[in-house]
């Protein structure tokens, strides 16, 4: 009933957005949810495929992608703490320590 | 395909029994007010409400009168959206949850099945854990946005001993699950039906699941009573430990809409407290046609609410856990207890099954 | 049961803007949540019921909720504009919009509008997942439980205080 087209419309339209606030956002925190949208774009479109071949591999896709991303999250905000106490900033400017 | 009649009927159906459940839950939820009140009296041998119509009945009428005429104070350096926005959330997921939770039988009139559910989804049970981990935000953005040093600590405390208390509460259930094979919460009152057989002999226990899942149904209750901040876990609300947690810096309408969204978590709990362990609307039915409709409704609110005085009895009796011994009590032995449960349930299921 | 798909298309699109253009990390969070729970909304339409429902219980409710905590542990306040060039800006957006518009002109050659192909109805409830996840995906499935353990044990090191 839903066109492929669609979904993956809109799957590429949240894709490019998130990858726009990667791209321009300063706070550390706002470009990581960013990435949490991108790979969310990408389930829609592994959901919406699975959906046009009648075939149960994207849901399974889509799970272990769910489950990586919340480890990723987990270990991604532990980093970001670590981060803020050390140099009390969340601004990726000020995070430039390794460039020559 | 349905004819547009058909979809206007099914529809103009959903619409009244809407109408009917959220006017029942709203008319519960006060009265349950008036009930704790007096229970709780009773067992500190005093009156509770007395003055206002006869045994207290219009208490709850007088505390909505006051709660709608009093001021409503906002802290200048509060967050206004999220101030606002933190109590209506919780309210309607309060709310949410019930449309899924089958009340009785399906009657027929005019050869329409009518069922005393809202809708009846096939990842039902998952539906209600969905609603319940988005409660969360609620009381974690209420203590936030207050913007002073109670009610932060008060909503992180409570936010934290919800989320640990999710995991022991979506554990217990799995056990029912295994054994009732469906997620669907009819599917589940329904193969609760008749009596346990004992090798073709009826002895006379009802087939609920109470008696195959002990230690799930132990797991799950007190993961509920975590899970609505009652006692003995309500440490982040309560008046003596943490002035008023959370909902410290609100006020009339918007802390009003907090108490209703917690007994409404607790009825809902109470509810899925019964239809998964005890039966749902199974009880003895006799007599003519309508006594034999509306009395597995009659069974089911029985019960729910024998689980509901259970809940304020508790709230009389014990005194509260600490938050550290909450937090200990949560991740060191109810989870475990949980995982217990169905490594075991899973042995005997997958035993009974081969043999 | 269209007309529901594009409400949550438009409200997940005008959601995702408001997580990039929000200056208070707070309502990012907030706006991102609201794309997660559209999101499962279009999920449930195209026939994922279980991955609808999972999706609400474990993102929108225990990755949303950690993101929550952090931005309140470390009171992230607003974002003030930055210092450096805005060179990134100046190159990235022109490309973005050109990459928007070429997969959008590849989509919609692969598969014109009306070729939908309903494939039957996809049994996508949990019995079958289960099925699938542990006979075919056993074996991701034993190394994302590691690599939980792992995260577990790398997030409570990192964050650790030291003493």
């Amino acid at each position: 009933m839903i066109p492929i087209a669609h979904v993956l419309a809109l799957s590429v339209a949240l894709f490019v957005i998130g990858a726009a606030g990667f791209v321009f956002r300063k706070n550390i925190i706002t470009v990581f949810m960013c990435i949490e949208l991108m790979l969310n774009a990408v389930n829609l479109a592994f959901i919406g495929f699975s959906r046009y071949l009648g075939n149960l591999d994207g849901h399974l896709f889509v799970f272990f992608v769910i489950v990586v991303a919340a480890a990723e999250a987990s270990v991604g905000l532990a980093i970001i703490i670590a981060l803020n106490r050390n140099r009390d900033s969340l601004n990726i400017d000020d995070l430039d320590s390794m460039k020559m | 395909m349905a004819t547009f009649s058909d979809t206007g009927l099914l529809l103009l159906i959903t619409l009244i029994k809407i109408a009917v459940v959220v006017s029942v839950m709203l008319t519960s939820i006060a009265y349950l007010t008036w009930l704790e009140r007096k229970v709780v009296a009773r067992i500190q041998s005093r009156w509770g409400p007395c003055r206002v119509g006869l045994y207290g009945l219009l208490q709850p009428l007088a505390d909505g009168i006051k709660f709608i005429l009093k001021e409503d104070i906002v802290p200048v350096e509060a967050d206004a959206f999220l101030y606002w926005f933190a109590p209506f959330v919780g309210f309607i997921l309060a709310f949410l949850s019930i449309a899924v939770i089958p009340f009785g039988e399906s009657i027929s009139i005019h050869g329409h099945t009518i069922s005393f559910q809202i809708t009846d989804l096939n990842v039902g049970l998952l539906f209600i854990f969905a609603v319940t981990s988005l409660g969360v935000y609620s009381i974690a953005l209420a203590g936030w946005s207050s913007n002073s040093k109670y009610p932060l600590l008060g909503g992180l405390r409570s936010s934290a001993q919800m989320i640990s208390y999710e995991l022991s509460l979506g554990l217990a259930v799995v056990g029912v699950v295994m054994i009732t094979g469906t997620l669907s919460l009819r599917g589940i009152v329904d193969s609760q039906a008749g009596f346990w057989h004992i090798r073709g002999l009826n002895t006379f226990i009802p087939h609920w699941n109470i008696f195959v899942q002990p230690l799930g149904f132990l797991v799950y209750f007190t993961a509920a009573i975590a899970e609505t901040n009652r006692v003995p876990f309500d440490l982040p609300e309560g008046e003596t430990e943490l002035v008023g947690g959370f909902h410290t810096e609100y006020s009339s309408m918007k802390f009003a809409m907090f108490f209703m969204a917690e007994y409404a978590n607790m009825i809902t709990v109470s509810c899925l407290a019964t239809i998964l362990f005890f039966g749902g609307w199974h009880g003895p039915t006799f007599g003519p046609y309508l006594l034999r409709a509306l009395l597995p409704s009659f069974w089911f609110c029985l019960k729910l609410f024998c689980f509901l005085f259970f809940y304020i009895w508790m709230r009389g009796t014990l005194p509260r856990f600490r938050y550290d011994q909450l937090m200990a009590f949560g991740w060191k032995f109810l989870f475990p207890a949980g995982i217990l449960n169905v490594l075991a349930t899973s042995l005997v299921v997958a035993w009974t099954s081969s043999s | 049961m269209l007309i529901l798909f594009y409400v949550c298309a438009v409200l997940a699109v005008l959601a995702a803007l408001s997580v990039v253009a929000q200056r208070t990390p707070i309502y990012s969070a907030l706006s991102l949540i609201v794309v997660l729970c559209a999101l499962a909304v279009v999920y449930l339409l195209l026939d994922a019921e279980f991955i609808a429902v999972i999706q609400v219980i474990v993102y929108a409710g225990a990755i949303m909720v950690l993101f929550v905590y952090v931005i309140m542990l470390l009171n992230a306040g607003r974002e003030e504009p930055s210092q450096r060039s805005r060179m990134a800006r100046w190159l990235g957006a022109p490309l973005l919009a050109a990459f928007l518009v070429e997969i959008l002109i590849a989509v919609w050659n692969q598969f014109p509008a009306g070729n939908s192909r309903p494939a039957g109805v996809l049994n996508a409830g949990p019995a079958a997942i289960g099925h699938l996840l542990f006979r075919n995906y056993v074996l991701p499935f034993e190394a994302t439980s590691i690599l939980i353990l792992v995260a577990i044990m790398g997030a409570v090191v990192l964050a650790k205080r030291e003493f």
